[in-house]
């Protein structure tokens, strides 16, 4: 099905263009991702920068920062998700239609940042919704935002539509939308989505190390 | 085949075919490749991400009709009176006269509806509106 790579570019040099069905969708998708419009804090600042003219965000289809869900693509997590807004990030994110995707732009929507230690603060986005492009950084500066942006481009553009590997999305048993934690007495109920989150124990060897 | 209007008509069938085939494909995209997925959320109403607090479709009583009608009579006033107060030296006294009939004809429509206690907004309340004499 798939063309070899080489034998494409030999062609392309040629002038004769080949494409799947596949490119050509992933291709018209990661050309027009549109983001959802809301900014958290101060990252948010260097998003709007990265929109205008210096930065120019619209050289890569995304400049329309959609006011609705329902319109959007992309959910651009800018600044730090405290505990009382994490709630609605989750269901802006479920609102969203499919195909979405998530970038978490900053330290603080990646772990909570310089506050982590903060009782108000989540700490992280990956803890409730998957995230595909995470982008260090306190704030990230626009050009760092224009690469995660070109991060993304890519990995839809390699986005398997069909079979066994294929994209969320398109797979029919794909979680189409995560649950929305709820305020509790002292923390989010849950805290946690074990779903999207499974970070890898850490196992320290007793008495190991010289210290 | 050389009428004029060959152009228009082969206009209008592009203009007719783009719009139709792009939803055709969308369909068919949705069919075969994107499964649909409803959530409870997806469905929600959209209130910035804030759980919906009234319902989706908010009604208002019928009153709040006559409330905005009265509000423009207020705001074709106001229309009216921004040039007259501009021009009010300059007007002679025939002028003013018409001026102030305009206002005593709104002031009139104000007081009749205030009489029928049309201002008074008490819940569903039944204003005492006879018209056409019933």
């Amino acid at each position: 099905m798939a063309i070899d790579p080489k034998l494409a570019d030999e062609l392309k040099s040629q002038g004769v263009h080949v494409t799947s069905f596949e490119q050509l969708i992933n291709w018209g998708r990661s050309s027009s991702l549109w983001p959802l419009q809301f900014g958290l804090a101060c990252c948010a600042i260097e998003m709007i920068a990265a929109t205008m003219a210096k930065y120019d965000m619209a050289r890569f289809g995304a400049e329309v920062f959609r006011p609705s869900p329902r319109q959007a693509d992309l959910m651009l997590v800018a600044g730090t998700v405290t505990k009382k807004m994490a709630p609605q990030v989750v269901r802006l994110y479920n609102q969203m239609a499919e195909p979405k995707y998530v970038i978490a732009m900053g330290a603080c929507a990646i772990s909570g940042g310089p506050f982590k230690d903060g009782y108000n603060v989540l700490k992280g986005i990956d803890r409730y919704i998957p995230v595909d492009i995470v982008i260090p950084g306190c704030p990230p500066r626009p050009e760092a935002l224009l690469e995660g942006l070109l991060k993304l481009r890519e990995k839809i553009a390699n986005e398997k539509l069909l079979g066994k590997n294929r994209a969320r999305h398109a797979d029919p048993n794909g979680a189409a939308s995560f649950p929305v934690p709820e305020y509790g007495p002292h923390d989010l109920n849950p805290p946690v989505n074990r779903e999207v989150w499974n970070p890898p124990t850490i196992v320290r060897e007793a008495g190991g190390g010289d210290a | 085949m050389n009428h004029p209007y060959i152009p228009v008509l082969a206009f209008f069938a592009v203009a007719l075919a783009v719009p139709i085939g792009a939803l055709t494909l969308a369909r068919v995209w949705m069919t075969f490749f994107t499964p649909i997925k409803r959530s409870k959320d997806k469905g929600e109403l959209y209130e910035c991400g804030v759980k919906p607090l009234a319902e989706r479709q908010v009604r208002f009583h019928s009153q709040y009709y006559l409330f905005g009608l009265l509000f423009l009579l207020f705001d074709v006033e106001t229309v009216f009176l921004l040039p007259f107060a501009v021009a009010f030296l300059k007007l002679s006294v025939g002028a003013f006269l018409v001026a102030m009939i305009f206002l005593l004809l709104l002031a009139e429509g104000l007081l009749w509806a205030w009489s029928k206690g049309l201002l008074n907004w008490r819940g569903p309340a039944k204003p005492n509106l006879t018209i056409y004499g019933d």
